[in-house]
């Protein structure tokens, strides 16, 4: 049989089932990365730097490894030395060689009977430290004389001219800026800063690690790609692959923080020398001190404009820092930076340094953020310079299909200029604001990945159909997956159950990440599930004794194709599996490909804020978020999406940050002092989707995950400039600093 | 370690007397600094089943306050609310509803923060704290109980059974304010607390005007309170008081806040909780 590329005419897409993992969820009957034990196992804690930077004259574990108890005691001596450099990196941030780079880092760890012997076998390990200079700030860490996180790290791309600890740097865009700039009627510049943020998972990382003496391994662990898990920590471990087993657990979101790896190296270290499985759990401190978090930025942007609002010409510096090994998160940025415009000449320049942090990992749009909030910013003040409408103005310049990016990309169908069309329509656009309150808006934008993906669909023979697939659910995956099986099969979204599988049971799948999942997934499932109606198709025509051609498959079930064909009643998918061992054995669908065509996304975010003028205080008190679904598979789940990124986003711009002192030590390694909103700082976050059809894909679904979190920060700081008449530039805008911008304003 | 639950206040001050004892009341903060490994106490002397440390009685006009009471009970107490409105919502800010459950006004006073929502309140009202150790009983100001962050002027084997505050004067009222980022589950940047009694002709007869965190210890500023005597919070009075809290800040600089920020916002909580407290004790501008 045949199949229409695009589907219209939707009975389970588009609806609100409850989800497969809910009821587990409420009841505590879902397992996460810290409930699996096993018989014999010990319990493992890591030793950390105390310092921001430091050469590690010595380790003596000697008397930790006399202690009643303690079964195995690891540092950088038991580790390989991979030949690959990113994989040597990941291993060093798992365990520290030769020097520690950040405040956190780890230098030794310990398995243990229990909790308490492991804590007090820490205290007996002695390290003797040679303390370095240390640089926390991308600006300082550029300069020719900064003290050197790393040598001999930079890529040939990086100019002359800066410190060694200018590890990445990259341009992009087009035409004649001087010529763009020269048109203008006004041109501004200005310069901004943003803190680094954490994506605060209320899961910690957590993993379960037993090294058989055959050296074959087992992994249970928090993660958001099993693969990748499977990949690095064999590199390190220097096994084969299929060697490890990895077996993703549910997961307490990720948000791009769970797509490398902190602790898993670890433990399988520790169980490889005890000979025992090996539990390993981070407390929050050390999620904050020794996960990952985002980058902190510096950046200029100088953007040209006419009085009826045309954008001449744009220019942005980016400069980015990911803590203590190089990472190319600035060319991310500065290709998001200007995406949202239609423009003829374009300038972004991305840099990375090095600084005495964390290592960063992927944190919802990495690099996207902070670059539209700087560009955002200058848009609007433009427009009040003007007296021009933020929306008018956006529209006017509004990239569309066509466009040329300031990247290099020609867009196909976006949706950029119906969100604003969008925002511009809805009663929050013009509703009338209070005292002390201001109105902001701001684009965003995310490319969204696809990539590989591999799916199992079997139809069971009682009629229900399994789907495995390898992708941790992290927004509802589970859920949407189930009901493309059931749209493509014709049956009930009850029939259908998925399951995320460990790397032994499906195919390779990439990490949960991208914005890919319900995309590339879920258009796996489908090519899966049309195989499958293929075979039962070809089943029921082998019992009519007719061609396989002449069967079609029509609301679950397989019929004649036409009246030539012959006369048979239809036979549901039931039917055609209750009798699948007569006919064959069982029937399954697979699909396996590296998916192109994710479409980009664009959403417009709308916010109102109101700033205590004698404090600095600021409330938001109305949101609405518009962004472009291409096909909303699950709308509840879309408007999770956009909800939690627009949260995230609102942490960001107003109090979330890693706070460093003198010393380079992490202030606020806790909840209680790195900020995120709490339920009752947030109004109720409204959402309006569109559904602006991705091309590439045959439902049209767009990724919707990653996009959300880019508006925000430009949103409140308009709102802030709009309602309390201070322009900010540096993120978090704290109380104190939103304060002292009003002192001086007077 | 040892876990106690003595049942006269004789046998807790004894057990209170061996090394590294500590006293257990909510155990929302004692709790958390053992799990964090800042304490490591070898006995803990739970104090909630001693007689009366769980009650709120009329005492000559005004309340005795159980030292095992918690916050949400303080809350649920209509004719305490009614007297002391400051003095309870200043318990009622600590936490979440689930803290609430647990948490005492003695506990907040005797773990020593400079910011602790409770305490400046209570300062403001003429708080009394009754003592109980080895050497008896004995009445303290519950202004001279802190004496630096951590630390209160407590001897070896005291310990609070009770906080007493006194009868309420017609036409009075107080309130308390903090400033945090966020609108709960936070530590006070800055907090302020006004008690005022209004005389027949309505205006401020008596005043006091109480700090947290923007000193080592939470503390009354005198001048301010006099600033507002004889004024019914007139823009001069109030100036007055805003500069008088002002002067007497001395915060520290740190992540929560800049010593600009605690002090400017000091004056500011102070001018609000002003207003609320005099329009509380019935005042007419
Ligand atoms: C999530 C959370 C949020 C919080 N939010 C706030 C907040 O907003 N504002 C705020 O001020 N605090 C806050 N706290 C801190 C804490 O809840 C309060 O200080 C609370 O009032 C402590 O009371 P408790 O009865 O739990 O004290 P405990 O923890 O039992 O005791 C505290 C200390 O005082 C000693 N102690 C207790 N009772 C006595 C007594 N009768 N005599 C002598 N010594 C005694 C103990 O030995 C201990 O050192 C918070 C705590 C948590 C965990």
């Amino acid at each position: 049989m045949a199949f229409d590329e695009t589907k219209h005419d939707y009975k389970v897409i588009g609806t609100r089932p409850v989800r497969p993992d809910g009821i587990d969820k409420v009841t505590g009957r879902a397992l996460y990365g810290a409930d699996l034990s096993a018989p014999g196992m010990l319990t493992a804690a890591i030793l950390r730097s105390p310092h921001a930077h430091a050469k590690i004259v010595k380790i003596d574990t000697s008397k930790a490894e006399a202690m009643a108890g303690v079964k195995a005691v690891v540092t950088s001596r038991d580790f390989g030395l991979p030949e690959d450099q990113d994989l040597r990196d990941t291993q060093d941030n798992c365990m520290a060689r030769d020097k520690v780079l950040y405040d956190g880092h780890a230098v030794a760890a310990v398995a243990a009977i229990n909790a308490q012997v492991a804590k007090a076998a820490l205290k007996a390990i002695e390290v003797e430290y040679e303390k370095l200079p240390h640089v926390i700030d991308v600006d300082d860490a550029m300069k020719g004389d900064a003290p050197l996180v790393l040598e001999g790290r930079a890529l040939e791309t990086v100019p002359e001219g800066w410190s060694q600890n200018v590890t990445n740097y990259c341009e992009f865009g087009h035409g004649d800026l001087d010529d763009g700039f020269a048109r203008a009627d006004l041109i501004v510049e200005r310069s901004f800063k943003t803190g680094a943020t954490h994506q605060g998972y209320i899961e910690p990382h957590a993993c379960l690690a037993s090294m058989g003496p055959d050296g074959r391994g087992e992994l249970w662990c928090c993660t958001q790609g099993q693969y990748m898990v499977r990949e690095v920590c064999a590199g390190i471990m220097e096994i084969e692959a299929s060697q490890l087993k990895v077996t993703p657990s549910e997961i307490g979101g990720g948000f791009g923080g769970k797509t490398t790896v902190f602790i898993e190296p670890v433990a399988l270290a520790l169980s490889r020398k005890a000979g025992r499985p090996v539990k390993l759990v981070m407390t929050r401190e050390e999620v904050f001190r020794a996960s990952g978090p985002t980058i902190h930025s510096s950046t200029d942007v100088k953007i040209g404009m006419t009085k009826d609002g045309t954008i001449t010409a744009a220019r942005a510096d980016l400069r980015y820092s990911g803590g203590c090994y190089p990472n190319g998160t600035c060319e991310m940025g500065a290709q998001a930076a200007f995406a949202p415009y239609d423009l003829k000449a374009v300038r972004t320049y991305g840099w990375n340094a090095l600084t005495n942090r964390p290592k960063e990992i992927s944190y919802r749009a990495p690099g996207a953020p902070t670059a539209i909030y700087a560009v955002e910013s200058v848009v609007d003040e433009m427009c009040q310079k003007l007296g021009l409408d933020p929306v008018d103005v956006r529209l006017k310049n509004a990239a569309d299909k066509g466009t040329k990016s300031s990247y290099g990309v020609t867009f196909e169908d976006i949706g950029l200029k119906a969100t604003l069309e969008a925002a511009k329509a809805h009663p929050h656009y013009t509703a009338p604001l209070g005292p002390n309150q201001g109105r902001g808006l701001s684009c965003g934008f995310w490319f969204n990945f696809g990539g590989n993906a591999s799916v199992t669909l079997s139809v069971n023979t009682d009629g229900t159909v399994n789907v495995t697939e390898g992708n941790p659910d992290i927004g509802g995956s589970r859920a949407s997956i189930s009901m493309i099986a059931a749209e493509e099969l014709g049956i009930g979204y009850d029939r259908v159950r998925t399951i995320v599988a460990d790397t032994t049971s499906i195919g390779h799948s990439d990490t949960t990440d991208g914005s890919r999942v319900t995309f590339t997934v879920g258009l796996a499932t489908i090519k899966a599930a049309r195989d499958a109606k293929t075979k039962m198709c070809a089943r029921a025509a082998a019992l009519w004794g007719i061609d396989p051609e002449a069967v079609e498959w029509v609301d679950g079930a397989a019929q004649p194709s036409g009246p030539n064909a012959g006369k048979f009643p239809p036979m549901s998918l039931a039917e055609i599996a209750a009798v699948s061992f007569q006919t064959g054995g069982p029937i399954a669908g697979h699909h396996e490909s590296n998916a192109d065509g994710a479409g980009v996304s664009f959403g417009v975010h709308l916010c109102d804020i109101e700033v205590d003028p004698e404090t600095g205080a600021s409330k938001v008190v109305r949101y609405t978020v518009f962004q472009d679904a291409g096909k909303a598979i699950h709308p509840d789940y879309v408007e999770g999406q956009l909800q939690g990124g627009a949260v995230q986003g609102i942490g960001w711009a107003l109090n979330e940050e890693y706070i460093y002192g003198e010393d380079g030590i992490l202030q606020n390694p806790g909840f209680l002092d790195y900020r995120v909103p709490v339920a009752s700082d947030l109004p109720p976050i409204d959402t309006v989707i569109l559904e602006v059809p991705n091309p590439g894909h045959p439902y049209g679904v767009r990724g919707v995950g990653e996009t959300s979190i880019v508006p925000p920060l430009a949103a409140i700081a308009n709102a802030m400039s709009r309602g309390a008449g201070v322009r900010l530039t540096q993120l978090p805008m704290s109380p104190p600093r939103v304060l002292s911008a009003l002192m001086a304003k007077g | 370690m040892r876990y106690a639950t003595p049942k006269t206040a004789a046998e807790a001050a004894s057990l209170l007397m061996e090394d590294a004892a500590r006293v257990l009341a909510g155990g929302t903060d004692l709790l958390v600094q053992m799990k964090s490994g800042r304490l490591a106490p070898e006995t803990i002397v739970d104090i909630k089943h001693l007689p009366g440390l769980r009650d709120i009685t009329r005492e000559d006009g005004g309340f005795r306050i159980g030292a095992a009471v918690s916050g949400a009970e303080m809350g649920e107490h209509t004719d305490l609310v009614a007297a002391w409105p400051g003095v309870v919502e200043g318990v009622n800010l600590i936490g979440s509803t689930q803290v609430q459950g647990r948490a005492t006004m003695a506990g907040n006073l005797c773990n020593g923060s400079p910011a602790a929502d409770g305490v400046p309140a209570q300062i403001a009202a003429g708080a009394v704290a009754r003592l109980e150790g080895p050497e008896g009983t004995r009445d303290v100001p519950v202004a001279e109980i802190p004496t630096g962050p951590g630390k209160t002027s407590l001897k070896r084997g005291e310990f609070v059974t009770s906080i007493f505050l006194p009868a309420r004067p017609e036409r009075s009222g107080d309130a308390y304010l903090r400033f945090i980022p966020r609108t709960e589950m936070d530590i006070a940047v800055a907090g302020a607390a006004v008690n005022l009694v209004l005389g027949a002709d309505g205006t401020v007869a008596e005043a006091r005007v109480a700090l947290g965190a923007v000193a080592p210890t939470a503390m009354e500023v005198p001048e301010a309170g006099a600033a507002l005597t004889g004024s019914k919070l007139e823009d001069p009075a109030i100036e007055a008081m805003v500069d008088a809290v002002r002067a007497a800040c001395k915060p520290i600089d740190d992540k929560r806040g800049t010593v600009e920020f605690r002090t400017h916002v000091a004056g500011v909580l102070a001018k609000r909780a002003a207003r609320i407290a005099f329009a509380r004790a019935g005042g007419q501008a």
